[in-house]
């Protein structure tokens, strides 16, 4: 929709030329959250699209995906072998309730900023122990780790001014075996709950919860625990007011299912490993 | 900047903040559609540099140097001459019915690779569809061909006239006109809404707004009449309540209007509308229908004159019925098993894909005109004329073609108060909700709980019937009266019981407005006695087929309700045998699916009746011109929003005046064009208005015949039209020697007959999860004579998805201050492509003594047993009982007998 309130669009092409930040001001990157709604209090647009940044870096340490990354482009790319973990990338993509005609303009880095529930880059990213780098406005950058960059519904760890430049995955988190589960209440709908369990070749283990709760919860294992262990940490680690209640599913329901879920995955990659 | 749009390059400075859909739309390319401005609905969708993109989405500035395809030059990106594929394969199966979502919908299909075709379930996500329930899309993309062009006759699947504008997106609809001619001077209307549920307008300073560039003027409830009316708009005025101002100092809901303003941008009204300072003394509110009716609770219309017709305005009663035939004690005194429960329907939108909108403006000859999107411009302008004390000569009301509808736009929802703007400036006016104000600031299904008890004999003869009812109408009391009497009407009369009693009351609450909905008030009750009688079922231990052949009228039985009083409704034809048995025939079928024994199996039916008009008047009117060219000029009142009665009048009266269907052209819902119609609501757009057109087709068939009888010099009984000639024996005149000929035929909308319809449907349960699944989707529908059975049956699809999402998914959600907590379709899910299943539909051969050409209505009813055949299919998978719709998995899986066992 007509964001009638802005006034001024930005294009940098360069770091140095995205000056100074001001209330009212906006990063734009595939813009199709902030075109969905309207943005009573945005003056400026900084369109980050010109800074051009190469949008996948893959290399020995790992994947490095630009913010500005489509998800169309994610959904593209071609891992090398050896990186078991990748089928997630195509699953995640397909997670969103937004079609593929989306996935030409949504970036990685606007879904993970919006830094709702159920945004499919979060799952994907904090499952594969993600770091966001975070451009600060005086020049220096910061790490984050994905599961701690999103605060819950909306809330990430950016202060003004500050732009997620890109999401560094370890190569060790993408050479991990894994398993996927997600439902909604709808067909192809909204995420509810999104469960994303890995295990690494020492037998390490670690559940990715998104969707269903708040924030991102991520609890690591050192090896595949049994059902009645496994129920255990998810209680410990999960109040039930970390369960996110909207439309989308009711918290009982979503703590009945991440509950399913994680011990399906379990199941799974023990059902591989032996 | 400069882009290519359709192979032109364009050169255009976009606004900062601006999106491609407005500008695409200010450079004239009208194809390009707002459905919902979010990215959620697909209408806008085009190529940008070969890409399908949601141009509602994409910055303006970004499109610089880009080339952007709209449906209007989608033909030209494909070798040969003509239409692209995807546009022809759409008009091959008629893929579409109100048009509005088409072009977004071709436009992505035309994208589509081989394995994205493959899986339509997700590729088609981002395109919603509120007509046709996604079968005739399916096909489309598939390749199937259901339209026969050359068919006109009654009884043929002819396609849709407006097919080839719909596909090529030069159809007009209400907002595709350009500023221009008497539009020049176009203002922009924004309307604050109220924030609080129940509050007093103390003060309105427009200073501030008056002062900002752009903004022409601000009206209040000062600037408005005081007369009081309804929204919703009936054959007789007075069969609602008068309790709406235009705009009112007082404010009974969250988003009701509080100001407007006019400025010669939209971007400027906003501004002016954000500067409006209003100070408002908030008042009590009361949300919940119950508490509205107990003593002491604040009143909604407390205030109101002895003439606006409100039952008990100290009670918050709008309306009440209270009526009983035979003795109720003595049935249910007579009856061996009793079943009584409460069954609860939700607040659902109508969620057309063209939200409320109208322009308005004054005519060279002074004349108010309006062009807006409605159901019902006849009686709009009846309502202007009363409201602004105008001679029914100084209005115009008239649509261009109309993006659904559904019941919603059986409403003056935009027209008052553009009317208003109009008569104080003097400047054309344009009023579009966006797609927020319309899920939270237009009208809403009536949310309805309904009590029923059964009373039967141990072999299943009903002893008793008694209904109680409790309809919320919201803030305002339009169509709280009409459905709180059809919702007690045809569910129960179409039973044999001589003991039966309804109760019910609609009740005034600071919210929502509810308004007519598809089924107006039987969707509810259905879902209500239909799942009633499934447990009665249940208890007699009958299969519910068995239960429904023992009770339900047949041809000599009366139809009775709550009420002897003699009515005009008789069994013009009866095809509820044939729906029950194709119905209960195909569901014994063997299940298609093979799924794990983590999935329960369950089977379930519900059946409706509906009158085939309303009740109480409803009249149409069609001229029908013989021209000199030897054509047929077709003027008739009823609106088209999809509902394919264009199609309907070129077949009766292709019928009767042995016309090609190309001779026959349209011309409709324009209050120029005939004398009167009550409007395009009820069903009536074929039973009604094409009665109208067979009896012009009639009489300009008997005209033509004497004019050419006079001419041959033989008796007119034996001469015949055949195509553009005149026959008799061996001699013959063209039409055109004839011609200037016209007949005009009037339809009065009585006597009334009665249309049926079953639904059943396998569905799944997951025992874990509580996920269902519909295995197959079943429908038998008794139309009469169905004058298209392809559209027909899209009716039945369209219907049936509808009742889907109402059943499985959509709800209103309203928040503890009063306010639509989701006011959009990532909130709101209508049913997408994945989300409906195919429906086998099931026409009854009968042919009604009353309708047209034997015709019967088929546009509400296929909605209304949807939910109650649903509910009983879960109960029959998996002994759980769900009374209130919708139906989710994270209601249900806890109350599974496996979840049960685990806790």
């Amino acid at each position: 929709m007509d964001l009638n309130t802005v006034t001024e669009v930005l294009r940098p092409r360069a770091r140095a030329e995205l000056g100074g930040f001001d209330a009212g001001d906006a990063f734009l990157a595939g813009g199709t959250f902030l075109f969905s709604e309207p943005q009573p209090a945005v003056r400026r647009l900084i369109d980050l699209t010109d800074l051009d940044w190469a949008p996948l870096l893959a290399g020995e340490a790992g994947l490095t995906i630009s913010a500005t990354c489509t998800i169309a482009q994610l959904h593209a790319f071609e891992p090398p072998s050896g990186w078991s973990a990748a089928p997630l990338i195509p699953q995640c993509c397909r997670a969103f309730l937004a079609s593929f005609k989306i996935w030409n303009m949504a970036t990685v880095g606007g879904n993970i900023c919006l830094a709702l529930p159920a945004g499919p880059m979060i799952s994907l990213c904090a499952a594969l122990d993600g770091t966001c780098l975070v451009w600060s406005p005086d020049g220096q950058e910061r790490r984050v780790k994905v599961a701690d960059f999103v605060h819950g519904p909306r809330e990430n760890a950016l202060e003004a001014g500050e732009i997620l430049r890109a999401i560094e995955l370890p190569v060790e988190a993408l050479m991990r075996r894994v398993a996927f589960r997600r439902c909604s209440l709808t067909s192809h709908g909204r995420s509810g709950v999104l469960v994303i369990g890995t295990l690494a070749r020492d037998g390490g283990f670690a559940l990715t919860v998104t969707a269903s709760t708040r924030r991102p919860v991520r609890l690591d294992f050192s090896a595949l625990p049994d059902r009645a262990a496994l129920a255990e940490r998810l209680a410990r680690a999960i109040p039930d007011a970390l369960y996110y209640d909207d439309i989308h599913g009711r918290p009982d329901w979503r703590r009945h299912m991440t509950g399913l879920f994680a011990q399906e995955i379990c199941a799974e990659l023990a059902e591989g490993a032996a | 900047m400069n882009l290519t749009v359709n192979g032109h390059v364009q050169e255009i400075a976009p606004r900062p903040g601006q999106c491609l859909r407005t500008l695409l739309r200010e450079l004239g390319w009208f194809g390009v559609k707002k459905g919902c401005d979010a990215g959620d609905c697909g209408a806008c969708t085009v190529h940008l540099d070969g890409r399908p993109v949601h141009s509602c989405l994409v910055p303006a500035h970004r499109a610089e140097g880009r080339a952007v395809t709209t449906i209007e030059g989608l033909a030209a990106t494909a070798e040969g001459d003509g239409l692209h594929p995807m546009q022809q394969a759409f008009l091959d199966a008629q893929g579409f019915q109100c048009g509005f979502c088409t072009a977004g919908m071709v436009m992505t299909a035309a994208s589509l690779d081989q394995g994205q075709k493959a899986e339509l379930p997700v590729a088609l996500k981002g395109n919603l569809c509120r007509c046709t329930g996604y079968r005739a899309i399916a096909d489309a993309i598939a390749g199937v061909r259901d339209a026969e062009p050359s068919v006109a006759a009654a009884g043929g699947n002819l396609p849709a006239p407006a097919g080839p504008a719909i596909l090529t997106g030069t159809a007009r609809y209400t907002m595709d006109v350009a500023p221009e001619g008497e539009l020049a001077g176009l203002l922009h209307m924004k309307l604050l809404r109220s924030p609080h549920p129940h509050a007093r307008i103390l003060r309105i300073d427009a200073s501030a707004a008056l002062a900002l560039p752009g903004v022409v003027a601000v009206l209040t409830h000062e600037d408005a009449p005081a007369r009081h009316f309804s929204s919703a708009r009936h054959h007789h005025y007075m069969d609602d309540v008068d309790d709406t101002r235009v705009l009112d100092d007082v404010l009974r809901h969250v988003g009701q209007r509080v100001a407007a303003v006019l400025a010669t941008s939209e971007a400027a009204a906003e501004a002016g509308r954000d500067a409006l300072v209003v100070e408002y003394e908030v008042l009590p509110a009361v949300f919940d229908p119950e508490q509205a009716m107990a003593p002491g609770a604040p009143l909604v219309h407390g205030g109101k004159n002895a003439d606006s017709r409100i039952a008990d305005k100290a009670r918050n009663i709008v309306a009440e019925l209270h009526g009983e035939v035979g003795d109720i004690a003595a049935g249910f005194e007579a009856a061996e098993i009793i079943h009584e429960a409460t069954y609860v329907s939700q607040r659902v939108q109508h969620a057309h894909l063209e939200t409320h909108g109208c322009i308005g403006w004054r005519a060279a000859d002074g004349r108010l005109t309006l062009r807006t999107s409605s159901q019902t411009p006849f009686l709009t302008r009846d309502a202007l004329c009363t409201l602004y004390d105008l001679p029914r000569e100084q209005v115009r009301v008239f649509t261009e073609r109309v993006g659904g509808g559904f019941g919603g736009k059986q409403e003056m929802l935009v027209e008052d108060i553009v009317a208003l703007a109009v008569l104080r400036t003097g400047r054309p006016v344009k009023l579009e909700y966006t797609r927020p104000e319309q899920f939270a600031a237009s009208t809403s299904r009536h949310p309805m709980r309904v009590s029923v008890k059964l009373g039967a004999t141990r072999d299943g003869r009903l002893t008793a019937i008694s209904m109680r009812m409790l309809s919320n109408t919201g803030a305002y009391g339009n169509h709280a009266a009409g459905v709180l009497f059809h919702g007690a009407g045809e569910c129960i009369a179409l039973y044999r019981c001589p003991n039966k009693r309804v109760d019910g009351h609609a009740v005034y609450t600071h919210t929502l407005p509810s308004g007519a909905f598809r089924g107006y008030g039987l969707s509810q009750t259905n879902f209500a006695v239909e799942s009633a009688l499934d447990e009665l079922a249940g208890k007699l231990g009958l299969d519910p087929f068995t239960l429904r052949r023992l009770n339900v009228v047949t041809p000599g039985d009366a139809m009775v309700s709550w009420s002897q009083t003699h009515h005009d409704v008789e069994i013009g034809s009866y095809g509820l045998g044939q729906c029950l048995d194709a119905v209960e025939e195909a569901l014994s079928r063997p299940s298609p699916e093979r799924l794990s024994d983590d999935w329960l199996i369950g089977r379930g039916m519900a059946a409706a009746m509906i009158d085939t008009i309303p009740p109480r008047g409803h009249v149409a009117q069609t001229r029908l011109r013989l021209t000199t060219e030897g054509r047929y000029e077709l003027l008739t009142g009823t609106a088209e929003f999809g509902n394919g009665t264009t199609t309907v009048h070129v077949q009766i009266a292709a019928t009767l005046l042995g016309a090609s269907a190309g001779q026959i052209a349209v011309r409709q819902s324009d209050t120029e064009h005939v004398a009167h119609d009550t409007g395009a609501y009820g069903s009536t757009g074929t039973v009604v208005a094409g009665e109208a057109t067979r009896k012009a087709a009639e009489a300009l068939a008997a005209t033509i015949r004497q004019a050419a009888a006079a001419k041959l010099g033989v008796a007119a009984e034996h001469c015949r039209i055949e195509g553009g000639d005149v026959i008799a024996g061996a001699r013959r005149v063209t039409l055109t020697d004839l011609a200037p000929l016209e007949a005009i035929g009037d339809a009065a909308g009585t006597p009334r007959s009665v249309a049926f319809n079953v639904q059943a449907f396998e569905v799944a349960v997951h025992r874990r999860t509580g996920e269902i699944r519909i295995l197959r989707s079943l429908h038998g529908a008794d139309a009469g004579t169905v004058i298209n059975p392809m559209q027909c049956r899209g009716q039945v699809e369209g219907g049936v998805a509808q009742a889907i999402g109402a059943a499985l998914y959509e709800k209103l959600v309203i928040d503890e201050d009063g306010a639509v907590a989701n006011p959009s379709f990532r909130g709101y899910h209508i049913p997408a492509f994945a989300d409906v299943p195919r429906t086998e539909v099931f026409f009854a051969r009968t042919h009604d003594s009353i309708g047209p050409l034997g015709a019967k209505s088929m546009s509400e009813s296929p909605y209304n047993p949807v939910a109650a055949a649903l509910a009983n299919a879960i109960f029959d998978a998996t002994g759980v009982r769900l009374r209130e719709t919708p139906f989710t998995a994270d209601v249900l899986y806890k109350l599974l007998p496996d979840q049960k066992d685990a806790e």
